[in-house]
């Protein structure tokens, strides 16, 4: 059995159809790229699984680790293992870093059937994940994303997975806003935390950030549609000849699933 | 000398009656439930209770010690119906006289505890706080109360030497049925440094006047919390008299509103012709968490010199949908995600807050009413 199973998944936003029939399977341990041009529903897809309200799902099914995920609330789908990095980091000002990751940790581990854990054991936690990612010890206690900069929010949803530890991590545009030096920092970090047990999705506009983070399949979307799947060097292809050719075929057979 | 007093404010009171909406500073705030309580409330015994002595302070009743000099001259009983009726009815209240330089580290904590036992019952506490020179305070103000409908109408003097430093905390937690009027009038002597903190979180219908009248040098800070659901009513008034010269005003005033409550805000500043080099900074901001919930914010401000910096600024708001996904994002349920925001908005008003304890005990006020409401 799948980690993940989308099965023709449909999803609108303001009455509009973003994602017009999604299938894809995923397995523990694996990594897959969703590569697309602008528009063609990669955001739309992170959004939908991680159970922002925004989007009605109109048909369709996704099970997640042999449940209904559709049917679960966003934060129960957290508690469950999902993660999404998102793309634009939310400011949260008045709540410090330290006092989120633990509400959320607890959280967690409460739904886990495990008690809280205590202050030194959750601080020495979050000190070696902050080391993995280059963090400075003084963002604990700045209020979350707030005043920090395009790459240290970045940064921190990394480091909120690497805390977290989930079974499944969905990264929206996680490379964007970043320069080279700090795009490396995130995909070691990244890198850090692939493991047998997790999987990911990495959702990325551009082919540079799989030079760093090496995916085991490559989809691309089109239209709201998985229009071509393959291998790592799919993305080198596309960063060759573009998305040019990749408008979504009609036919729905031939669409190769993972 | 209070005989005289008192007769005066009595004849001031039968003049002025209650206020009406017809009055601009009453327009939001219908106080004839107040007035039909009055009507025939009993008047209790003194509800000011007499605390701890502390070095350096002497905590005295009003009629034990000589406050001619200045009981009643900053308070104004001429233009206040509500000061008036106070004035003319105080049960015997507290005088709190601070020595000439002494720094009083324990904070000096009154406590005004009112009830009512089905006849609805009108107390009138009244608070006269003299800082001599160069000396350093904390007082704490404390109102609660529990049982059938009452009326707290209190009247708070704090008259501030030069060069003293005080911090004023006012923590009201009245019963749900309270009636709570109280006017808090601070005089500032040159170069002090005031803060003044107003914590609202009970009663049925609330008015808090604070008003302050600073001298040269003086930097002033006025901060207040208000939290209110179902159909309460909180108005806040504000008046910061900037008269002389280089004189600094920090005003902050946060409201997070439930139900069907109603909030005023209404913050006065007026800086006369020779307040020159004055910098008065005023911001109110509002969480509106219901539909039905009203909020009425208004400065009001009187500038008459030409070298100052005025500011201000009113924001209503509701929580960011954005923010409570991230949250839920992460695990936290939807619930603890909205009282996290909520306490988050709150929080610089609560950091500000420099006794521990009250700190504390706002902390656990705040989570306990945010609860509350949502159960």
């Amino acid at each position: 059995m799948s980690l993940l199973e989308i099965k023709n998944l449909h999803a609108n936003v303001a009455g509009r159809e973003i994602l017009k029939g999604i299938d894809l399977c995923i397995d523990a341990g694996e990594v897959h790229a969703i590569m697309g041009p602008n528009g063609s529903g990669k955001s739309t897809l992170a959004q939908v699984l991680s159970g922002r309200d925004l989007y009605q799902v109109t048909a369709g099914e996704v099970v997640y680790d042999g449940k209904d995920l559709l049917a679960m609330s966003p934060e129960d789908r957290a508690r469950e293992g999902i993660f999404m990095a998102f793309q634009y980091p939310v400011e949260i000002p008045g709540v410090s870093n330290l006092y989120f990751l633990k509400a959320a940790l607890n959280a967690i581990r409460k739904h886990q059937g495990l008690s809280d854990l205590d202050a030194m054991d959750f601080l020495a936690i979050v000190k070696e994940r902050m080391a993995l990612m280059e963090m400075d010890q003084s963002l604990l206690n700045r209020a979350v994303n707030t005043g920090f900069s395009g790459g240290e929010k970045k940064r921190n949803e990394i480091f909120q997975m690497a805390v977290l530890e989930p079974k499944l991590a969905i990264l929206d545009e996680t490379d964007s806003g970043l320069d080279i030096d700090a795009l490396k920092i995130v995909a070691a970090g990244v890198n850090a935390l692939r493991s047998p047990a997790r999987a990911m999705i990495v959702v990325t506009h551009y082919q540079r950030l799989l030079n760093y983070i090496v995916p085991d399949y490559v989809h691309v979307l089109a239209e709201g549609r998985i229009v071509k799947s393959g291998g790592k060097e799919l993305a080198l292809e596309l960063e060759e000849s573009g998305y040019v050719g990749m408008e979504p075929s009609h036919d729905r057979e031939g669409v190769i699933s993972a | 000398m209070i005989d005289r007093i008192r007769e005066e404010a009595r004849q001031r009171f039968a003049d002025l009656g209650f206020p009406t909406t017809h009055d601009e500073d009453w327009r939001f705030t219908s106080v004839s439930p107040i007035s039909k309580l009055v009507a025939q409330a009993l008047v209790p015994a003194a509800p000011v209770l007499m605390p701890a002595q502390l070095p350096g302070v002497q905590i005295s009743r009003l009629s034990e010690a000589n406050v001619e000099p200045y009981l009643a001259r900053y308070a104004s009983y001429q233009t206040n119906a509500f000061v008036a009726l106070n004035t003319a009815n105080f049960e015997d209240g507290l005088f709190i006289h601070i020595a000439k330089g002494a720094v009083i580290e324990e904070p000096i904590e009154l406590i005004i505890q009112s009830s009512a036992n089905g006849h609805p019952t009108a107390s009138h506490p009244r608070i006269l706080i003299v800082a001599e020179p160069n000396s350093q305070a904390t007082i704490i103000e404390r109102y609660a109360g529990n049982g059938s409908a009452y009326l707290t109408n209190s009247v708070t003097e704090i008259v501030a030497a030069d060069h003293t430093v005080i911090d004023h905390y006012k923590l009201q937690t009245e019963s749900a049925r309270a009636f709570h009027v109280a006017t808090t009038q601070i005089q500032l002597g040159r170069d002090t440094n005031f803060r003044s903190h107003s914590l609202s979180f009970g009663g049925a219908l609330v008015r808090n006047d604070v008003n302050a009248v600073l001298s040269e040098g003086c930097e002033c800070t006025l901060n207040g919390l208000y939290l209110v659901n179902g159909g309460q009513h909180i108005d806040n008034h504000t008046s910061i008299d900037h008269a002389k010269p280089h004189a600094a005003s920090h005003e902050l005033y946060k409201g997070i509103l439930e139900g069907h409550s109603t909030a005023v805000f209404n913050g006065k500043i007026l800086v006369r012709k020779d307040a020159q080099k004055t910098d008065a900074k005023q911001t109110n901001k509002n969480l509106v968490l219901s539909e039905d919930a009203v909020i009425n914010t208004k400065p009001e401000l009187q500038i008459l010199a030409d070298d100052v910096r005025c500011t201000h600024g009113a924001t209503i708001g509701q929580l960011d949908p954005e923010g409570i996904f991230y949250l839920q994002s992460r695990g936290i349920g939807l619930a603890d995600a909205r009282n996290l925001l909520v306490y988050a908005f709150a929080r610089d008003i609560v950091d500000r807050i420099k006794v521990a304890s009250l700190r504390e005990q706002l902390e656990k006020l705040l989570l306990e009413k945010l609860h509350g409401t949502r159960n």
